[in-house]
């Protein structure tokens, strides 16, 4: 008979291509813990997670926790939200250069009227989280870090 | 390979629009049969740039249908989806169709009902083209990213994020100018004579981008016809050649090595010229993707028509005016002419081909007509970049 075993294709989609999924790593973030992962290859850290390397696109790459310390390299004041966000406004999404080195977007905990350009470069540490309950196009609970200025 | 140009070219006014999505392209699409002198039947493929249909009217697959709407047939008929540069992907394809030989005569274009869809539910959308599971629990918005790319061009340039806004603001200035002039604008008429303070005063969106450092929300379509270059001169004594074309795929916002010079569009840009085989000192004129104030500043660094971070500063000093060294939007852009997003890359097109034959509104028309001629579009927060660069002759 020609054709594959069937055992044959069974292993074959078994093998796994994904080291931290994007819900272990929201699970993570709700544990108060900033998780990426590290490359064999290049020693770099990625995160948010990706099947690959952010740096050099090696496979070979091991579960670890970021400090969740940084600088804010950027951020907005949002006024005008989207659907689903009416109530947050105003709110503070920034971008966060971690000390391990890939940036992170969450939103900074930070009085709206008053922040200013001189957060950017500031030291900042993973406080919390923002839970976001979804939509019909998004469902389900989600979650972004929230970082705070400790300088 | 074979050369393409364009023969015929369509727009609808953009704005709000009663007129159905396939309607509107259907409209384009007419205009532009009419203008290259072409029927329904020599249409061998067509390709839209669409980009939120499912959510303005609950209708994908609008490629089929605007096909059967103008009854070209059972021919291929695909959407192309890049958010706001969908269209320009879609032209882009469409040529390479053509050049490959494999088809003769095509209909490209795009369509976009986003007004329609009021503020609220329309920004969600848009933000559609965020990285959903970054950016989507972060709550950003396009005006949101760009207010961030914003932020740091003024600490990255060591420009104080105040006089940035006042440069910002020549941006909107001269857009709504050149879209007061444009009859096919959504602000036509209006909005001609704003000043510094109009802009920066305005009601604040994503600090410090206000109301009028953005573009709007619209409705309309835009549509070009297609044919290899050895043919053109068969339908239209002003073909336009598409010398070359480029583009570019980014990564979520946390990804991008620098917000100001987004890699996705340097690289798309430098492919575009190195097919055209031309430089920016070549290009006589830009419609390109200002969205907002800053982006236009961006577009206009990442292209090489300025060093990084003095777009700003030439902005305001009127060299990207009319008279300036490079004329930039003089259809009034996204800022004043209107931005229904999956039309936008054909739009830009539309009134390069406009410009090429002195068929500009007065105005807006530059004077010689220009030889060579360039759009840039981008779709999300730098996710999608197309570029093409047209001239009244071959290369
Ligand atoms: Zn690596």
């Amino acid at each position: 008979m020609v054709g594959k075993e069937q055992e044959e294709i069974e292993k074959e989609l078994s093998k796994e291509y994904v080291t931290l999924t994007y819900a272990d790593y929201e699970e993570g973030l709700k544990a108060g813990k900033l998780l990426g992962l590290k490359c064999a290859a290049c020693g770099g850290i990625t995160c948010h997670p990706m099947p690959v390397c952010q740096w050099c696109s090696d496979r070979r790459l091991e579960k670890i926790e970021l400090s969740g310390e940084g600088e804010v390299t950027t951020f907005t004041v949002i006024r005008v939200a989207s659907e689903g966000f009416e109530h947050d406004v105003p709110y503070i999404p920034c971008l966060v250069k971690t000390k391990e080195g890939p940036c992170v977007v969450g939103w900074l905990d930070f009085d709206a009227e008053s922040v200013s350009q001189d957060v950017i470069g500031k030291q900042v540490k993973m406080s919390g989280i923002h839970t976001y309950n979804g939509d019909k196009f998004f469902s389900g609970e989600h979650v972004c870090p929230v970082f705070k200025i400790t300088e | 390979m074979r050369d393409v140009a364009i023969i015929g070219v369509g727009h609808t006014k953009f704005g709000r629009a009663s007129k159905t999505s396939l309607e509107l392209f259907s409209e384009a699409s007419l205009q532009a049969m009419d203008d290259a002198g072409v029927v329904g039947t020599d249409i061998e493929a067509l390709f839209q740039g669409a980009a939120l249909p499912g959510f303005e009217e609950g209708q994908v697959m609008p490629a089929a249908f605007s096909a059967a709407e103008l009854n070209l047939g059972p021919i291929p008929a695909t959407r192309y989806e890049g958010a706001c540069a969908s269209a320009t992907v879609a032209i882009r394809d469409a040529a390479m169709w053509v050049s490959s030989g494999e088809c003769d005569m095509v209909l490209a274009g795009g369509v976009e009902k986003a007004l329609t869809m009021g503020t609220a539910f329309a920004t969600r959308t848009f933000a559609m083209s965020c990285h959903a599971p970054t950016e989507g629990p972060v709550g950003l918005t396009f005006p949101g990213v760009f207010a961030m790319a914003a932020r740091r061009y003024s600490k990255e340039y060591d420009i104080p994020l105040d006089k940035l806004r006042e440069k910002m603001a020549h941006v909107s200035i001269k857009n709504h100018g050149h879209g007061a002039l444009n009859p096919l604008a959504q602000f036509y008429k209006k909005m001609g004579n704003l000043k510094v303070e109009d802009v920066v005063n305005s009601m604040m969106v994503a600090d410090p981008l206000t109301l009028m450092d953005c573009c709007p929300f619209s409705d309309g379509a835009a549509a070009l016809v297609l044919c290899p270059a050895e043919d053109a001169k068969k339908y239209t004594d002003d073909p336009v050649y598409v010398l070359g074309t480029g583009q570019g795929s980014g990564s979520s916002l946390s990804k991008m090595a620098d917000l100001t010079k987004p890699v996705s569009r340097i690289q798309s840009a430098k492919v575009a010229f190195k097919h055209a085989r031309l430089e920016p000192k070549d290009i006589d004129i830009l419609e390109l993707h200002d969205c907002f104030t800053i982006a236009e500043l961006i577009a206009l660094e990442c292209l090489g028509f300025f060093e990084w971070g003095e777009a700003a500063e030439a902005t305001a000093q009127g060299e990207t005016d009319i008279d300036g060294k490079i004329p930039t939007n003089m259809s009034g852009g996204l800022i004043g002419k209107g931005h229904p997003i999956g039309a936008t890359g054909a739009s830009q097109v539309y009134w390069m081909v406009k410009q090429m034959r002195g068929e500009a509104a007065k105005g807006n028309q530059i004077d010689p007509v220009p030889e060579y001629g360039m759009t840039d579009t981008l779709g999300g927060d730098f996710g999608t970049l197309c570029h093409i660069i047209l001239g009244r002759t071959k290369k």
